[in-house]
């Protein structure tokens, strides 16, 4: 803090410190620098970690530090008064750079160690250390963000209450009207939005549930294939499906055509909207209630079936009486999941809307182009995370009080009942328009790439888009990448790469905390990890424009702000990960690693890793895949210099260049399976190599 | 160095509004086996985390060797403990098992190994260090478990219902091992089990514990001939429990009288099964009479209640509905309140 700048500036070496700043004009750093040397001084004296002094002082330093941090802003004072006693204040201050950032950090582990001291974590430092600096990064990437959002909603920018535009733009009509209904125009965009979201949640539960009684609960010979198809949305960025609708059914689509000479009408515009809409988002969705649903069919102990059966129940009363009921709430689970999916998808609205506006395109439309209005986007972001919240609290609330599962731990010995021989047919009759739908999309993204223009029923093959998005050339100067969409390509890559790792080890490390630890505030902090994941992307995108494009933490248009966004959005699926590892081994391990002298860190490194390593996997493809298929937060994030992948497709759609869409997603795809094979390979041949050396010789030192 | 290697002084564990350990104290002495004896969810294992540092108190101070630790965490302190489950590390071989405290300490690898053999050897586990725990029976893990947490000498050893995973017939010579150790390295112990007989067995002083406090301490033979309370008489061994009234040197119930000295008042005597005689004819009914192999237990009906009785079968046969008489000597009986 001394030493290392305090601003970012251009590098990281070439500002000033806080103390040359301090006197150089800015005197309000200088409170700051006389209570980190106190700090400093305090702690060379025994026994400090256990009195009042250290943490009096850590704790003013953390206010002041903030405080600073907030007063200040980029082109002058935020809080009028501080001129009167700070004159340079009225020239502003840039984003925190190293030195500020260290000087947190060092504060936060001040912090944890004196908690530590007073029995926090069971005095356990690293714990508490990691406790501490998570939760102020959830606070600074996911709390602050919202708050700062929130407030843009009834703040003008000039820094007065707006609270009348507030109720103006809340109670637009554009929002509310119900003019659909009344075949007089269109509804208002939250209306669309939950209109959409209650039909995608419907229609997708409903295929998910024939799914599921096809795979659990008939002989049905191509359970095998379906289960494969399934997990073929998780790798697909969510508007490539879209893309491929409207190759299929816009008005120059293939479909489209052969209808069109068939029976012999004018191509219309019809897909675009609410059906085009529904259709991706139920192909997207379906997948995932099914995974649902089957979980609850598989957990429905099936004697309870044999024995409404052997009471001489016909199949379809032992179904409507005993499955049924028993599968309620997992079908709640599932509709809500996929309302809550619906709600924050922003891909397919986007390439499919037409004029039908849903929130999240209206967000993203609020805040990019000409018409910037960051009050507005605030105010429709505040209503769609309601929503979201409001759909989230009910899931919570159904799945904590029901417990619908009826495995008893003892092995079931009863067979399952079968399903009735209609529902079977009807089940049927639903899934097998869907694989062929799934399918023809599937050869559009596929085969689309490679001719030359499947938008237009142009189907010569062709290597063109590739050459476009991918040419390169071996020269004297070595490797040189020619194609339009290697800049995205390798920011994705490093993003991606960069962010799983991260990610896994904040949601594994999570995990561990909260199965593990105990500390004041636990309930809440899992509450607040979990919160983290409900927020939909398009919220979480500009809540981050409007936090962190301002000091003291401005971090727009860097790589850092992609990574970080992805760990937030995604450290929620490996502490998820993580926590079913844990359940499953025995606590005590830990505690006889820690009473042989091993503190938190070893005991983690040693024990815990090496026994849930599965999960590490998971946690790892998982973020790896979202990272590189995600849309909607990242694309108020990227910059000219850091664009992905995603974005950039989205751009070509938006410009009509379906077939280089088509054939970047692809690639996008493949390169996506390479990874994981790769991530399994490297953490596969870890684990062996790990054996052996522990064989051989004592367990592993630091590496 | 004071001779006290564990103090605790009234320490209380909460966990949330339910309190584990309510405002303990007592202290143990170097080289001591302690046990830690009660009904389930009395706090027994909670007192034994309490020491080892998995836990720490809400209030009061633990005090390891006359150091207060109490807020120091596990990793901080010198104990061992052998958990009811092993607790081995299932990735590790035993070899790397029993050296991981000493490597992670900071040790020399090649020192702490040699160290491990020389404690696997001791207990009889020379030949397994590169077998995987899942390769060792029940009673090898249980040695593996207790060479892991001598290994480094810890000021404090400690088990947790340790001999619960072992069969019957094992129980017996595994706990007479764990004393032999004990004994030869010096060790101060703390046991933790609900299982009376054991704790009579491997003991040098039973804390006998009762909802989260301590119902009394003392030698095995001090709890057993002179239990403090009712509880106590009745949770170690089998105890008649007989209310009546002390009246100037005699204990009165009915239509028994004994002597018994102390402060006149209603009161509570103990008295043990294998301490009161019988004799053919008298006023009292044998209501039943079970063969139990060593002994023959009868249940006696008299005017002071149904009272047990356990007599070794040298002696003749009561037979079910005969009349007795009971004698009891004097020294026999405990006021327990
Ligand atoms: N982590 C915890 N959270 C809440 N209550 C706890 C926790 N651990 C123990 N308790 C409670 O504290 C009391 C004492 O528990 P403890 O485990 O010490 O009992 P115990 O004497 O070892 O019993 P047992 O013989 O069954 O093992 C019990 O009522 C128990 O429910
Ligand atoms: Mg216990």
């Amino acid at each position: 803090m001394i030493v290392l700048p305090w601003y970012r500036q251009d590098g990281l070496f070439s500002g000033a410190s806080a103390l040359f700043q301090g006197f150089g004009g800015n005197a309000w750093l200088l409170p700051g620098v006389v209570l980190a040397l106190a700090s400093a001084g305090l702690s060379l004296q025994p026994g400090w970690r256990k009195g009042t002094a250290a943490m009096v002082l850590v704790v003013a330093s953390m206010a002041l530090l903030v405080g600073q941090g907030f007063a200040v802003g980029l082109n002058g004072p935020n809080w009028p008064g501080i001129v009167a006693h700070f004159p340079a204040a009225a020239e502003g201050q840039t984003g925190l750079g190293w030195g500020g950032f260290i000087a947190g950090l060092a504060l936060l582990g001040l912090l944890s160690e004196l908690l530590a001291a007073r029995g926090f974590c069971r005095g356990e430092r690293f714990a508490s250390g990691a406790v501490v600096i998570i939760v102020a990064l959830l606070v600074l990437f996911v709390f602050f963000p919202i708050l700062k959002l929130g407030s843009a909603a009834f703040i003008s920018p000039d820094g007065g209450f707006a609270l009348v535009e507030f109720w103006g733009r809340l109670s637009a009509p554009e929002l509310w009207r119900l003019n659909c209904f009344q075949g007089t125009g269109r509804c208002g965009v939250v209306i669309n939005t939950v209109i959409l979201g209650t039909l995608a949640a419907l229609l997708s539960t409903l295929l998910g549930l024939a799914l599921a009684m096809l795979v659990a609960r008939t002989n049905f010979r191509l359970k095998r294939t379906l289960r494969a198809i399934s997990i073929l949305p998780i790798i697909t960025p969510p508007f490539v499906v879209g893309v491929a609708i409207i190759v299929l059914f816009g008005r120059t689509g293939v479909l489209t055509q052969l209808g069109a000479d068939i029976f012999d009408v004018r191509p219309t515009r019809w897909v675009y909207g609410l059906p085009g809409i529904l259709m991706a988002q139920v192909l997207a969705f379906a997948p995932v209630t099914f995974l649902v649903l089957l979980g609850t069919l598989e957990a429905i102990n099936p004697t309870l079936e044999e024995a409404s059966t052997t009471l001489g129940a016909r199949p379809m009363k032992t179904f409507r009486t005993v499955t049924w009921p028993l599968l309620r709430p997992g079908l709640a689970a599932a509709f809500l999941l996929a309302f809550i999916e619906s709600l924050a998808d922003f891909g397919n609205p986007l390439v499919l809307g037409g004029g039908y506006e849903v929130l999240s395109t209206k967000i993203f439309f609020a805040v990019v182009g000409a018409r910037y209005d960051l009050g507005n986007a605030a105010t429709l972001a505040m209503i769609l995370l309601s929503l979201t919240l409001v759909a989230f609290w009910l899931q919570m609330r159904w799945l904590g009080n029901k417990s619908y599962v009826t495995v008893t731990g003892k092995s079931d010995a009863g067979l399952a009942a079968p399903v009735p021989q209609v529902i079977k047919v009807a089940a049927i009759a639903l899934i097998v328009p869907w694989v062929a739908f799934t399918i023809g999309v599937y050869l559009i993204v596929v085969g689309g790439g490679f001719v030359t223009d499947v938008g237009r029923l142009d189907l010569s093959p062709t290597f063109s888009h590739i050459v476009t998005a991918f040419s390169f050339e071996f020269g004297e100067n070595g490797l040189r990448l020619y194609g339009s969409a290697w800049d995205s390509m390798i920011t994705t890559l490093w993003v991606s790469a960069i962010a799983a790792p991260l990610t896994t080890v904040i949601g594994i490390l999570t995990a561990w905390l909260v199965a593990r630890q105990d500390f004041a505030g636990k309930k809440a902090f899992e509450f607040g990890t979990m919160l983290s994941f409900a927020i939909p992307g398009t919220v979480v995108g500009v809540s981050y424009v409007a936090a962190f494009n301002v000091p003291p933490v401005d971090i727009t248009g860097t790589m850092a702000i992609l990574v970080i966004c992805f760990m937030f959005r995604n450290m929620p699926v490996g502490m998820r990960a993580g926590m079913a590892a844990l359940s499953q081994i025995d606590r005590s391990m830990e505690e006889a690693s820690q009473t042989m002298g091993a503190g938190g860190l070893a005991t983690l490194r040693n024990v815990v890793l090496p026994l849930i390593r599965p999960a590490i996997f998971t946690a790892l493809v998982y973020s790896f895949v979202t990272a590189m298929t995600a849309v909607s937060a990242v694309i108020f994030l990227v910059s000219a210099r850091h664009n992905m992948a995603t974005a950039y497709i989205m751009g070509r759609v938006e410009n009509g260049e379906y077939a280089l869409a088509i054939a970047y997603s692809a690639v996008l795809m493949l390169v996506m399976i390479v990874c994981v094979v790769l991530i399994q390979f490297v953490v596969g041949q870890r684990r062996l190599g790990r054996r052996k050396e522990l064989q051989g010789a004592g367990p592993a030192p630091a590496e | 160095m004071s001779d006290t290697a564990i103090e605790f002084v009234n320490v209380i564990k909460r966990y949330g509004s339910a309190v584990a350990v309510d405002d303990i104290s007592f202290s143990i002495a170097k080289g001591e086996l302690v046990t830690f004896l009660g009904p389930s969810g009395c706090g027994k294992t909670t007192s034994l985390r309490l020491i080892a540092g998995l836990e720490l108190p809400s209030e009061g101070q633990v005090l390891i060797g006359g150091r207060d630790v109490s807020r120091d965490p596990a990793s901080e302190r010198n104990v061992g403990m052998v958990f009811q489950s092993y607790a081995l590390f299932p990735h590790m071989n035993v070899l790397d098992n029993v050296s991981y405290g000493p490597v992670i300490r900071g040790g020399n690898k090649a020192e702490a190994q040699a160290k491990a053999r020389e404690i696997l050897e001791q207990v009889g586990l020379a030949g397994l260090q590169a077998r995987l725990p899942s390769e060792l029976s029940g009673g090898q893990q249980q040695r593996v478990a207790v060479a892991r947490a001598i290994v480094q000498q810890p000021e404090v050893l400690l088990f947790d219902e340790p001999l619960s995973n072992v069969d019957a017939k094992l129980r017996r010579k595994v706990r007479a091992e764990i004393r032999d150790l004990q004994r030869r390295f010096g060790l101060t112990a703390v046991y933790v089990t609900h299982d009376q007989e054991e704790a009579l067995a491997v003991s040098d002083r039973i804390v006998v514990m009762q909802a989260g406090r301590i119902a009394q301490i003392g030698t095995p033979q001090d709890l057993y001939d002179r239990p403090a309370t009712p509880f106590v008489a009745d949770f170690i061994g089998d105890a008649n429990l007989i209310d009546g009234t002390v009246r100037g040197g005699h204990f009165r119930a009915a239509d028994l009288e004994l002597v018994l000295a102390g402060d006149d008042g209603p009161a509570t005597v103990s008295i043990r099964p294998e301490r009161i005689t019988l004799q053919t004819g008298g006023p009292s009914k044998v209501l039943s009479a079970t063969y139990l192999g060593s002994r023959t237990e009868y249940v006696i009906e008299t005017g002071a209640g149904e009272l047990l009785v356990s007599r070794p079968i040298s002696e003749p046969a009561m037979p079910s509905g005969s009349a007795v008489s009971l004698h009891i000597a004097p020294g026999d009986l405990t006021r327990v309140r």
